[in-house]
């Protein structure tokens, strides 16, 4: 059997054959953490003065806090004395053709329908000039220049705009907001900066493949989104392709801000290593994920589609601060063999007349156990607010679990709030229908998988959306027979 | 083109065929009654591979090669249809979408060139054209919301598309009104052409007054008890199912 799992696992281990020790040795802070550890970080930054006295206080705050308990899910305690928490973005050997890649890996990309080139990219081999993702990406940011748009590293952002990140970083998930916050905030290595000025309608998905010095995710990333008045964005996050990582636990913050008529698009396919078949391994992705619709009628979209991570633990928000704004989140969550994702949003309804919509997708498989958790909370001031909740959890076999957790605050009483939930089963009389129809089994559980999670794909920009199909199909596989 | 030899099944540990034998030519249409309960659905989807079903004696030929050993969809691509006594829903996939899927996934195991959008839709205009059906059932999803005759007509409308070797109806006649009926019948007669068979599992004779059967067999306790011709099929309709369940309780 061929499973993207298998695929992964020889990847994670071919990655050590390469030995990576010396490069790490070179540019990396001992483990564990303290004061001393955050300046050093700072200083190899070049940062600023405040912002490393922003780093000091979060981890100042961050010492009093304990590990959330709360979340279903279940893991041995992190050893946060024992992580590194920073190395500068190591080099991946660079091999000179596809032929060196592991066949298992490039069956993977095959059936995801990855290009060539980016097949090269993903795995190392050097590109060709005329393919040089630098050109293209210089000439992509060339183009944005044009427009006022801003789309750089957080690093460059801190030297080339301070005055930009000064103003928004940590309005929007304070670093006493939760523990993996403050961590992120008290340790953040890089991650992206985006600035979208007054009424410009970025003209082009942003991704950060098309990100110069993109190379290497991040164990703690920072994100920071600012969308200005009547301007629109849509963001693409992630790849569908397998991201491997040495590094266990990844603690992310994301910080979205829309300001008036402003709309912000985000869309994110994770797919990191879920661990071997037998649950050993994989990365523990906790992430804090917020937007705020600062502005009248702004307006911000989550879409996420989950199929990676031995533990998922996000809650992609909205704070509906405005009149008249608007919070979308459409996720698909995929948890197999011992996979565990605790995951959902928030909609905090400040503003009169706001509104949001959560449409939750749940699919468990394997020992997989798989959760939404919402929080819909309509303040006082929220007049007329209106939620509808959709929230629909699917099982294949009968060793995995899937469970629902709305909590619902209303606090006035002109607003209004639905909520629908679904469980169901892959039946074994849909299988046999598709296969008397000439199916095989895989692309019948394939097909039931993705017309039930299609009012959530239809939200993902073309092409994400064909590649988010294939990646369920692919991580569906051997899940029945 | 199909062999059946003493075939023996169970499903939950109870048997229900004992015994059944059965032979179908190329071109025959053969009808299948008999009471409540005495295998026809069995029957039916023990040919197209249903798992829920163990077969536990008996052999079946199909086109000389072992149907007992071959995945359902094996069966598939080989000419096999099960027209459902009820048809599942599928929701979020559209019907076309399911019907091209099905139409290429024959095709590919067949060796034949798979179908893109433009061509396939060409093929389904004149298949939906053929069987007088309305075009709104290719725009929603599979079975989902679908009525009782929609359903069947749908099943009817996949197996004219996938032109099988042979086609099984599995009371796809019942609850249908007498238009739906016929466009069942029309969907079936237009698959006869000399070398496609069918198998007809019906309740009742009525659908049998527009598909016309070579030959008609009543199961009784999962066994092929009597055989005749298209006379036989009124025979019960007269008489019941009375005078054979007498004749074998002794």
């Amino acid at each position: 059997m061929t499973s993207s799992t298998e695929t992964i696992h020889e990847l994670a281990n071919q990655k050590y054959k390469y030995g990576f020790v010396t490069d790490i040795e070179t540019d990396s802070v001992p483990a564990g953490l303290s004061e001393d550890i955050i300046r050093l970080i700072s200083a190899k930054k070049q940062e600023p003065e405040w912002l490393l006295e922003w780093r000091l206080k979060a981890y100042r705050h961050w010492r009093t806090m304990a590990e959330p308990r709360w979340p279903k899910v279940d893991y041995p305690t992190i050893d946060f004395d024992r992580i590194v928490y920073y190395s500068a973005p190591k080099q991946r050997p660079k091999l000179d053709s596809l032929d060196e890649v592991d066949p298992e890996l490039l069956k993977t990309f095959e059936k995801l329908g990855i290009p060539l080139e980016e097949q090269k990219r993903l795995t190392g081999v050097a590109v060709d000039v005329v393919f040089d993702s630098v050109s293209v990406a210089t000439s992509f940011k060339d183009k944005l220049g044009e427009l006022g748009v801003i789309f750089c590293s957080m690093s460059e952002a801190v030297r080339e705009h301070p005055d930009l990140v000064r103003k928004y970083l940590g309005t929007v998930v304070p670093y006493t907001d939760n523990f993996y916050a403050a961590l992120n905030s008290a340790v953040f290595s890089d991650g992206s900066f985006c600035y979208i000025p007054k009424g410009v309608r970025c003209p082009m998905e942003l991704s950060t493949y098309f990100r110069i010095n993109a190379a290497g995710t991040g164990q703690f990333e920072r994100t920071l989104l600012v969308a200005e008045d009547s301007s629109y964005v849509s963001y693409l996050e992630g790849c569908t392709a397998p991201q491997r990582d040495e590094n266990q636990l990844h603690a992310a913050v994301v910080e979205l801000i829309a300001l008036d008529n402003a709309q912000i698009k985000y869309s994110t396919v994770q797919n990191w290593y879920p661990g071997d078949e037998q649950g050993k391994g994989g990365i523990y992705n906790f992430v804090t994920k917020r937007g705020i619709c600062a502005g009248v009628n702004s307006k911000i979209s989550w879409t996420q589609v989950e199929t990676g991570s031995a533990i998922t633990w996000k809650y992609p928000s909205c704070i509906l601060k405005g009149d008249g704004s608007v919070g979308e989140f459409y996720s698909v969550a995929l948890t197999n063999h011992f996979q565990q994702a605790d995951t959902g949003t928030k909609m905090i309804h400040l503003g009169k007349n706001t509104s949001s919509t959560i449409v939750s997708k749940g699919i468990s498989a394997g020992k997989g156990q798989n959760t939404y958790r919402g929080l819909v909370r309509i303040a006082k001031s929220a007049t007329h607010a209106r939620n509808y909740t959709q929230c629909d959890s699917m099982l294949i076999g009968d060793r995995c679990g899937a469970h629902t957790f709305p909590y619902i605050e209303v606090n006035n009483n002109s607003s209004q709030v639905e909520h629908e939930a679904t469980t169901s089963k892959i039946g074994e009389e849909q299988l046999f229908y598709c296969r008397q129809r000439g199916l095989s089994e895989e692309d019948a559980v394939s097909l039931i998988v993705n017309g039930f999670c299609k009012e959530v794909f239809r939200e993902l920009p073309m092409e994400f959306a064909v590649e988010a199909q294939k990646l369920l199909g692919i991580s569906l596989e051997g899940t029945v027979g | 083109m199909l062999k059946v030899s003493n075939l023996q099944a169970r499903v939950d540990g109870k048997m229900i065929l004992n015994g059944l034998d059965l032979e179908v030519k190329a071109g025959e249409v053969h009808a299948i009654m008999g009471p409540n309960g005495s295998g026809k659905s069995t029957f039916a989807n023990v040919l197209a591979g249903h798992e829920a079903f163990e077969v536990t004696g008996g052999t079946v030929e199909f086109e000389g090669k072992n149907l007992l050993e071959m995945e359902p969809e094996e069966r598939a691509w080989a000419g096999i249809f099960l027209a459902f006594q009820y048809p599942v829903e599928i929701p979020g996939v559209g019907n076309t979408y399911f019907l091209r899927m099905a139409l290429n996934a024959i095709r590919k195991a067949r060796g034949q060139e798979e179908l893109d959008s433009v061509a396939f839709m060409k093929v389904l205009r004149e298949k939906v054209k053929l069987l007088k059906l309305r075009d709104d059932l290719l725009k929603r999803p599979l079975n989902e919301g679908f009525s009782g005759g929609e359903k069947k007509r749908n099943e009817i409308l996949q197996m004219a598309l996938l032109e099988p070797k042979l086609a099984i109806l599995d009371e796809t006649d019942s609850g249908l009104d007498i238009d739906a009926l016929k466009i069942v019948a029309d969907g079936v007669n237009a698959l006869r052409d000399g070398t496609r068979s069918v198998i007809v599992v019906t309740h009742y004779q009525r659908l049998l007054d527009y598909i016309v059967p070579d030959h008609t067999h009543v199961l009784y306790k999962g066994k092929i008890v009597k055989s005749g011709g298209k006379e036989l099929a009124l025979e019960l309709e007269e008489k019941g199912y009375g005078w054979i369940q007498e004749s074998h309780a002794a």
